[in-house]
């Protein structure tokens, strides 16, 4: 990310502020910034979803394709990670320079999509033949720009393309030889959904002086002395948690933080959710008349 | 020539196309506000988009400042969603060097270096969706987004590819007449002075043809030009009412 120098006076206007519920850009300490989505922006994804929360912007495309199973799961689809933190996001993420971000958002996702209730609801459905052919979805996230909160960013976004995906259905016939033989659907419309209604949404929580603020901007990162991530369903469970950046956190603190972050990712998730039917409505309306938006 | 026929005997491409039609062009600059200057466009289902961060000091290795004239750096890489089958890596493969390359050689002919010694320019560019004519729409943005940089050119450079099949001459081919294996040209111009500063040919193709195929590649570019200029009017004069100008 981009490294941003601040003066001390700067940083104390900032603390200032979070101590009295008012951050530098007008918002409560609970509040995201202005949050922009577009589902299927990306023709040659099976599922896309373009996110721009203020600077911070993130492009997400899941390609699905036929494997063999893993030996343990036989009967599941699963999900693959991939991040490229694009060099347009900032020069130092040229060549090779952006892996390690990329990296720890990759395994931060598989480890909040890793738990029990949302692989059995998600990936069961993506079982072709136990143990013979499954789905996988490439989820693969494109980080055009940082401006704070890319996690949280990150994760709505990949939620919003997961729910536009459309994974072809296949017909399983005759099966001679023990060779069981896949027939894709003729129907170009007839297609598989997933459900994500367990899949989770990234808080971040920084704790800046002695307050907490969620979805921090580029200014107050660099004032955030530690910061937890946790990942919250739709019911409220938290599916990962993870304290991040250099410093210490009091488990008392801790206790807040989970609490605050607990109820803005419910909002959260039932916002999300509220938004995506509505675009799922705008969709069937217009049809193939349809153009996205997304960067003109 | 295997399967689709690319041009019908009515004269129609496969999209609809007559022989010399370009695709539809939609760009806009300033998509991004932390860099210098960026652009998007798209040509078509060829989505890209680019950003510019410069002129600035040589990051990295200072070896590779010149004491006359700028360093560009530029950097081609393709979205894994981009084509129809997942691509494993972003960049880093043959044809993303390959690529790179090309676009460090029409942009170093083009920019003004020798205005900025000792210092760099980076040109990054990404392909979100591939439809055919990459390089070109590469070049396109790239062009965009110099000038919201505001780093001097000598002339936009416009770019365009054009296909030779069955003596008939098509500009700005998509991916399906792509993979017919059609003698294909890239070309980047500069329109004005009507200069090539990349040109590159695959398959083959027979000298006397060679007149036809650059003129229609010359018109194309132009075209091109025209809608890039008319963005770039656009633009600036919608960020000079915002500045509240009439």
């Amino acid at each position: 990310m981009t490294d941003l120098l601040l003066s001390e006076a700067e940083k104390m206007f900032i603390i200032h502020g979070v101590q009295d519920n008012l951050r530098v850009d007008g918002r409560s300490c609970d509040d995201y910034r202005h949050i922009e989505l577009e589902t299927d922006v990306v023709s040659s994804a099976n599922g896309s979803a373009r996110l721009k929360l203020s600077q911070t912007d993130v492009l997400v495309g899941v390609k699905a394709d036929l494997t063999t199973p893993p030996t343990d799961n036989p009967d599941v689809g699963t999900l693959e990670f991939f991040v490229d933190c694009s060099a347009n996001a900032a020069p130092t993420f040229e060549g090779r320079g952006g892996e390690d971000l990329a990296r720890d958002i990759s395994s931060t996702l598989a480890r909040a999509y890793s738990s029990d209730r949302c692989s059995s609801s998600m990936l069961k459905a993506l079982c072709v033949v136990p143990s013979e052919q499954c789905w996988v979805l490439y989820i693969d996230i494109l980080i055009l720009e940082c401006g704070g909160s890319l996690y949280d960013a990150v994760s709505i976004a990949v939620k919003a393309a997961l729910s536009s995906t459309k994974v072809p259905v296949v017909k399983v016939t005759s099966s001679d030889g023990g060779k069981p033989e896949l027939e894709l659907s003729d129907d170009p419309y007839d297609s598989l959904r997933i459900n994500v209604k367990h899949a989770p949404c990234n808080v971040t929580l920084s704790k800046i002086g002695h307050s907490h603020v969620v979805d921090a901007s580029l200014e107050e990162e660099v004032c955030s002395l530690a910061s937890l991530m946790m990942a919250v369903t739709e019911e409220g469970t938290v599916t990962m948690l993870k304290k991040s950046a250099c410093g210490s956190l009091h488990p008392e603190s801790i206790y807040e933080m989970l609490e605050t972050g607990k109820n803005v990712g419910l909002n959260l998730n039932k916002q999300l959710t509220r938004q995506l039917l509505d675009e799922e409505c705008l969709h069937t309306q217009m049809g193939t008349n349809r153009e996205p938006k997304g960067f003109l | 020539m295997a399967g689709v026929e690319v041009v019908s005997e009515q004269g129609f491409r496969t999209d609809g196309r007559k022989p010399n039609e370009l695709r539809r062009i939609r760009c806009k600059q300033g998509v991004f506000s932390h860099a210098d200057g960026s652009a998007y466009i798209e040509q078509g289902n060829t989505k890209v988009l680019a950003t510019v961060y410069g002129p600035h000091e040589i990051r990295g290795s200072r070896s590779k400042a010149l004491h006359d004239r700028a360093y560009v750096n530029c950097q081609f890489s393709m979205a894994t969603f981009s084509t129809g089958e997942r691509k494993q890596r972003p960049r880093g493969d043959r044809k993303s060097t390959e690529m790179t390359m090309h676009m460090k050689q029409t942009f170093e002919a083009t920019i003004l270096t020798q205005l900025y010694p000792r210092s760099q320019i980076d040109i990054f560019v990404e392909v979100l969706q591939a439809d055919g004519g990459n390089f070109a729409a590469c070049v396109n943005a790239a062009t965009l987004a110099l000038i919201d940089a505001g780093i001097p050119l000598k002339d936009y450079v416009c770019a365009c590819t054009v296909g030779f099949v069955d003596d008939v001459t098509i500009v700005d081919i998509n991916h399906l007449e792509e993979t017919n294996h059609i003698a294909e040209f890239t070309v980047a111009m500069l329109p004005k002075s009507e200069q090539f500063v990349m040109l590159e040919m695959s398959s083959r193709l027979h000298l006397d043809h060679l007149s036809k195929v650059m003129d229609m590649a010359t018109k194309a570019c132009k075209d091109v030009h025209l809608v890039l200029d008319r963005a770039v009017r656009d633009h600036v004069s919608e960020v000079w009412q915002q500045l509240g100008n009439t």
